[in-house]
């Protein structure tokens, strides 16, 4: 491998104003997430008997574990497929995918009704293998300590032989360093089981997202009501993760100041209208057989829902991304890889709130101050934490003092990587 | 077939069109083929066909044995006997004063079940008899095939022998999924307890009452025996019965016998079911198109095992690919 895409740990005044409002945006959000624990669910969201599930499934669950995805499809690439090229971007995307996860289970502590049960699923007395939402729930369990433990390499690879802690604590020195080595051997030889795992179970829990409201024939609209829904969930989670991990490494490049990495970005762009390509077809296909395509121009709300997330934010960046100009382009590429992260967002929030057609429901349902107050904040946290992380941990590749990216592009390309 | 080709507005027909056919197939016995064909028209089921089949077989008869209650709506007079009764046993609902169930103004306007009551009486205007209204007690069906149970994550909810779905707060994680599930839209939430909030929906008086083989309240509260309690399958001869008998009192239907698989609650009525707020539904139950889904992922967990041999395969063999190709590599670095 060569040397300039080491990842290093970032070095740069943390205080930024981009910092500082993301701060006040945290802070926003948290308290009316400690609002919401406090005077209950009623007060802060407008869920009521008819819509039970609002915003905060439809985006801090649902998007957030779609729009981690980066995750499990550039560790296949990488290190099942071994296309070392792409080694860059990994752990990045692994990073993301871990707080993404995490973030996940933070939101879902505000939105469950009996967030201290959360633990419930794990007890075998408990056990109701029927539930989709069970699968999901341990599928999400279990990735996310297959993400944990995906991750330590990064950081035994940044404190083995520096852990220094003062004073007292200086007793523990070397304990923590001796059991830091045995994990970093362990975990070279095994690591290829996680690995393999990760992929798995993105592939279930993934899929099981899009069977949760298969069991609601009779309220969803037909345009986001199909038995292949947890197809179109996984596919699109597949097609989404390197949009993700690009819009991710081009703000983390514009942020720091590094040279946007478009000898890695274009090339792994190459994939994503297969990708897509693949949704699109499944997803048309599906229309045309069980003939939906008549909802099409009904004009209601889900018939423009799915006009802007499908027809807008899925089909064009896909017709985009056949254009190598666009994806050589650092600029066209970010706004393609953009549409179609929100594509997949709006995907979500349709089929989880806005597809969802109750009976005898008054009035249709839209997300209070608090439920947006309470995302953005968490969002806001899960973009402070990565920052964090990546200023202590080696996790971005910092490109070499004075170098080229262009000139890394073809001295890596003689060295044969 | 794909009868969603036809009108554009309402959607659900389709469904109806198409298990109403299934439906056929559970009573007259259509042949195997038309049944997959049917599946087929719907979407990607059809791969599950045998699953729902079997499924169908088990659920009649549980469902024969199981208990459940005839409301014939014609008898009703709306004098909310039955939501006073609920109030006066479900010791977890706010109490509320008897003299409150006296107030005719609610029917003013359409009630739902809420956290403070299992079952509602609404009025209807009829058509035929502008002077004498139709009124009808609504509450949780108790399906055969509860689509509540079948999503719970923790099997807080759950179908009794007697045919009641049951509730356990205690195991409850507060996901509401059972309320995003429930076809009937039933199962209403404490929005407003921020510690220990609960999913409340009638209890079909488990505890007290249908477990010692007693009537529920509402049932006995009753003054003009709108209710009849008992085995649904005598509860099925009695209802058929009384539509053979009088043909001009009520329409040609019972509405729970076969909807969504049954339920055990059953109403008779005089008004088509839609004008009296029954949503229309086909005769498969809701979790017979996730169940068989899911099993089928998940069967003995060999798809994982196998997509985890799979990948692990291409890991080991592309590898070994990578590392022959560096050592030609290698030994021509040498050579220069």
């Amino acid at each position: 491998m060569s040397f300039h895409e080491t990842p290093t740990p970032i070095d740069k005044r943390f205080f930024t104003t981009g910092v500082k409002i993301l701060i006040a945006l945290m802070i926003t959000g948290l308290s009316f997430g400690l609002y919401r624990m406090i005077f209950g669910l009623g007060s802060t969201t407008n869920l009521t008997d008819q819509y039970p599930w609002g915003m905060w499934i439809g985006v801090d669950v649902a998007s957030g574990v779609a729009l981690a995805a980066g995750g499990f499809t550039t560790a296949f690439l990488a290190h099942i497929l071994h296309r070392e090229h792409f080694h860059a971007i990994v752990r990045p995307a692994l990073l993301t995918a871990m707080l993404g996860y995490t973030f996940v289970g933070i939101g879902l502590m505000f939105d469950l009704g009996r967030w201290y049960n959360i633990w419930h699923p794990a007890l075998p007395m408990m056990w109701q293998g029927n539930s989709v939402l069970f699968e999901v729930g341990m599928c999400v369990m279990v990735y996310l300590t297959v993400l944990y433990i995906e991750f330590l390499p990064v950081v035994t690879e940044r404190f083995i032989g520096q852990v220094n802690l003062p004073g007292m604590l200086s007793f523990f020195n070397e304990p923590i360093d001796r059991l830091l080595s045995f994990l970093d051997n362990i975990l070279g030889k095994v690591m290829f089981v996680f690995v393999i795992a990760g992929v798995v179970l993105s592939c279930l829990h993934q899929s099981s997202l899009g069977t949760l409201m298969v069991i609601s024939p009779y309220k969803m609209h037909p345009l986001y009501w199909s038995p292949l829904s947890p197809l179109f969930f996984l596919a699109s989670a597949i097609a989404v993760g390197y949009p993700m991990v690009i819009f991710e490494s081009m703000i983390a490049s514009k942020s720091f100041g590094h040279k946007t990495e478009m000898d890695i970005l274009t090339p792994l762009a190459k994939f994503i209208p297969y990708l897509l390509g693949s949704y699109i077809v499944l997803k048309i296909g599906d229309m045309i057989y069980r003939g939906t395509y008549v909802y099409l121009f009904e004009g209601s709300t889900q018939s423009r829902m799915f006009w802007l997330e499908f027809g807008i934010l899925t089909v064009v960046p896909f017709l985009m991304l056949l254009s190598s100009r666009v994806r050589s382009s650092a600029g066209w590429l970010f706004t393609a890889a953009t549409m179609y992260i929100l594509g997949v967002l709006l995907n979500r929030c349709a089929v989880f709130f806005v597809a969802y057609q109750p009976p005898f429901a008054e009035k249709a349902y839209f997300p209070a101050i608090g439920e947006f107050a309470l995302t953005i904040g968490l969002i806001a946290t899960l973009m402070l934490v990565y920052r964090v992380f990546v200023s202590i941990l080696p996790v971005i590749p910092a490109p070499e003092r004075g170098a080229i990216s262009s000139d890394n592009a073809s001295i890596r390309i003689k060295q044969g990587i | 077939m794909s009868c969603r080709k036809d009108g554009a507005k309402n959607w659900d027909q389709q469904a109806i069109a198409f298990s109403l056919e299934t439906g056929k197939y559970h009573n007259m016995g259509i042949n195997r083929r038309d049944f997959i064909k049917q599946l087929a028209g719907i979407g990607g089921i059809a791969l599950f066909a045998k699953d729902v089949n079997v499924w169908a077989g088990e659920q009649t008869t549980t469902l024969r044995d199981s208990l459940g209650v005839l409301v014939d709506t014609t008898l009703c007079v709306g004098c909310r006997s039955c939501e006073k009764a609920c109030n006066q046993i479900n010791q977890e609902l706010p109490r509320k004063t008897p003299q409150s169930f006296n107030d005719n103004s609610v029917f003013d306007k359409k009630r739902r079940m809420a956290a403070d009551s299992y079952t509602v009486v609404n009025r209807y205007n009829n058509p035929g008899n502008s002077g004498n209204p139709v009124y009808v007690k609504f509450q949780c069906m108790h399906c055969a095939d509860p689509a509540c149970v079948s999503a719970c994550i923790v099997g807080a909810l759950t179908k009794e022998s007697n045919g009641a779905v049951k509730y356990d707060p205690w195991k409850c994680i507060g996901c509401r999924y059972c309320m995003t599930a429930c076809p009937f839209q039933v199962p209403a939430y404490e929005y407003n307890n921020a510690t220990t909030p609960q999913v409340r929906k009638c209890t079909f008086c488990f505890e007290k009452r249908t477990s010692k083989g007693k009537a529920p309240a509402c049932v006995q509260a009753c003054p003009m025996e709108v209710m009849t309690f008992g085995k649904k399958r005598e509860l099925i001869k009695i209802a058929k019965k009384r539509i053979e008998k009088y043909p001009d009192r009520y329409i040609p239907h019972l509405y729970g016998e076969h909807e969504l698989g049954g339920t055990s609650w059953l109403y008779l009525s005089s008004l088509p079911f839609e004008k009296i707020d029954f949503p229309k539904f086909g005769y498969i139950s809701t979790p017979s198109y996730t169940e068989p889904i899911q099993h089928a992922i998940f069967k003995h967990f060999i798809p994982p095992l196998t997509l985890f041999a799979v990948l692990g395969g291409f890991m080991w063999f592309l590898r070994q690919r990578k590392t022959e190709s560096k050592s030609v590599l290698n030994e021509e670095g040498q050579e220069k």
